[in-house]
């Protein structure tokens, strides 16, 4: 039973970190390739809260702080690494983005105090599967509404031609920012809910590799689509546990085999499974816009 | 000066010939990146998985008592044929696509050719039996071996070479055309997809000759191309993407200042190094130190 919890709170975590670089790739545009990072970084923060600082409070109420750590300490780095970054386009930036990611995680290898190369241990276990689930159930609402209001449309516009959107009046630099900070700042609650509910972190969980595991669940589902990304995640969490129940000779292929997936759905269907659209959604828009 | 100084002076002139080594290598991987992306603009994340793949095959080459310079080669043809297959089935159907959807899926291509290998060759790293003889030279306190020089000259002649091949051959001034302009090309009777499939031949082998030289030196392992290729990269923005001399410069810097910060600071910051050069080059000058600004047309 314990198993199969594990596997649902590891969904309801992919869905927070999905959704959040849906918002950074899918809606905006910015091709970023270092979200691991940021979600090592709230990871991380909210651990070091955990353990060091920790109130003599209610768990739930050290979770709620715990997460807004997260949140801030990652949007913090998303503020201060967007603002060298956005100014590049297209690979420079998936490029910058994968430094900084990779500098984060040097730096938090070579602290000693939050454990270096063997990892942190001993951080309170403060969640369980109900944060999870809640916290992924409150950003999918979050996107809903975003993709709605004038910053989603704003930053859609962004995705769609940055010259158009800027001659509308669209402060470029300033929209890319936001949704940079936003959506590294909801990876950083992934990140925390993470900490707290494994209660062990390593480095080497938020390398290049997990960046491109969040990646390839985005583009599965289609990018700028919250159905696509929720959908995206539930396949990618769900179908190496799949795999691990078939035979442990398939579940060594798993990387191969999402590489291979990767590229057949590009040269298939680079769009993803929908598109940029949603579910239950009318596409009214299709006929007069090209 | 002190005593102190001197020796640390000599420490320094070490790392600096240590580090030039080592960028001569990055500087082999970074001109096949800066060809591919010259003439498609796309990024080869797989580009250090051709690498990984030639010093496989040189190493089996040298397993079955095969002399150095047909491992060489066969690493170098290894690499190269695996590129013109990848190019071929992958690389040219979404060449159309936009660069996004192909930058995803060269880091598709290279995750499996690195997790496929683990799984084929094994994960551990492999040492390649010793063929030439180590010899040191000493120089007052520095020492240099005859492979860090053997390297170093190789990288020198390549060099010549592709300036030779890309001023001075047909097909060299056909790939300079292309990588001008694509369709104008086409009109006046090149074909791309063969000079496109003849550029990634050519830098995936030289990315197998620095894969054999790098298992020569250290080991041969699965994922050895992932960080080589990322600094590969990260040496050709630097030098300016695109510009066959900005690959080898960059490649230079990068070797050196990785060596530097490992001798005299931290050795576990080394990989920290080249990310830390790139962000800087790119905020300085997007373009690289050898690039032009281009402006973006409507």
């Amino acid at each position: 039973m314990d198993y199969y919890l594990q596997i649902l709170t590891n969904v309801g975590i992919f869905i927070t970190l999905t959704l959040s670089l849906n918002l950074i790739n899918g809606y905006c545009g910015q091709f970023s390739l270092g979200h691991a990072g940021f979600w090592g970084v709230g990871a991380y923060a909210s651990a070091v809260y955990g353990v060091f600082f920790a109130l003599p409070i209610d768990p739930a109420l050290n979770m709620v702080i715990a997460l807004a750590i997260g949140f801030s300490a990652a949007a913090l780095c998303g503020l201060l690494i967007g603002i060298p970054c956005l100014r590049l386009k297209g690979d420079y930036l998936a490029i910058a983005t994968i430094g900084f990611s990779e500098i984060l995680r040097i730096i938090i290898m070579n602290t000693e105090s939050v454990g270096g190369p063997r990892g942190f241990t001993a951080i309170p276990k403060w969640t369980n599967s109900w944060w999870v689930w809640g916290v992924a159930l409150a950003v999918t609402i979050f996107m809903l509404h975003l993709k709605r209001s004038a910053f989603g449309r704003a930053i859609i516009s962004i995705r769609e031609d940055e010259i158009a959107a800027e001659t509308m009046g669209v402060n470029l630099f300033r929209y890319k920012l936001f949704s940079f900070i936003i959506g590294a700042g909801i990876a950083g609650m992934a990140g925390s809910l993470v900490a707290h509910d494994q209660q062990f972190l390593h480095p080497n969980n938020f390398n290049f590799m997990w960046s491109v595991c969040i990646l390839v669940m985005v583009i599965l589902g289609g990018q700028g689509s919250v159905t696509g990304s929720i959908v995206g995640a539930v396949i990618l969490t769900v179908l190496p546990e799949i795999l691990k129940l078939i035979g442990s000779d398939v579940s060594t292929w798993r990387v191969s085999i999402y590489a291979a997936l990767m590229i057949i759905l590009m040269l298939t269907r680079p769009q993803g499974i929908f598109g940029p659209y949603e579910l239950f959604e009318k596409k009214k828009l299709q006929k007069g816009s090209a | 000066m002190s005593q102190d100084t001197i020796y640390f002076l000599w420490d320094c002139l070490q790392y600096l010939i240590n580090g030039i080594a080592q960028g001569s290598l990055y500087a082999i991987v970074a001109l096949g990146y800066t060809m591919v992306y010259g003439i498609i603009r796309l990024v080869n994340f797989a580009h250090g998985e051709f690498l990984m793949l030639g010093a496989f095959c040189g190493y089996f080459a040298l397993k079955f008592n095969l002399p150095m310079p047909v491992a060489i080669i066969a690493s170098m043809l290894g690499a190269g044929i695996t590129a013109l297959i990848v190019e071929r089935l992958i690389y040219r159907p979404i060449r159309n696509e936009g660069r996004i959807p192909a930058l995803i899926t060269a880091i598709g291509a290279s995750l499996f050719f690195q997790y496929t290998g683990q799984l084929v060759f094994g994960a551990d790293p492999k040492t390649v039996p010793p063929v030439f003889k180590e010899v040191l030279w000493s120089f007052g306190e520095i020492n240099v071996s005859n492979i860090q020089v053997f390297i170093f000259i190789l990288t020198l002649f390549i060099l010549f070479f592709l300036w030779w091949l890309t001023h001075f051959t047909k097909i060299g001034v056909a790939m300079r055309a292309t990588s001008f302009n694509l369709k104008a090309a086409e009109l006046m009777g090149i074909n791309t997809n063969r000079i496109i499939a003849f550029t990634f031949f050519l830098g995936a082998s030289l990315a197998g000759l620095a894969g054999i030289l790098m298992g020569y030196t250290m080991s041969v392992e699965p994922m050895m191309g992932m960080s080589l290729g990322l600094k590969a990269f990260v040496a050709a923005v630097v030098g300016g993407i695109g510009i066959i001399p900005g690959a080898a410069l960059g490649g230079f810097i990068l070797g050196i200042a990785e060596n530097m910060v490992a001798g005299l600071y931290k050795s576990s910051f080394r990989d920290g190094v080249s990310f830390f050069i790139l962000i800087i080059i790119l905020l300085i000058k997007p373009s690289g130190i050898l690039g032009k600004n281009v402006k973006e047309k409507v």
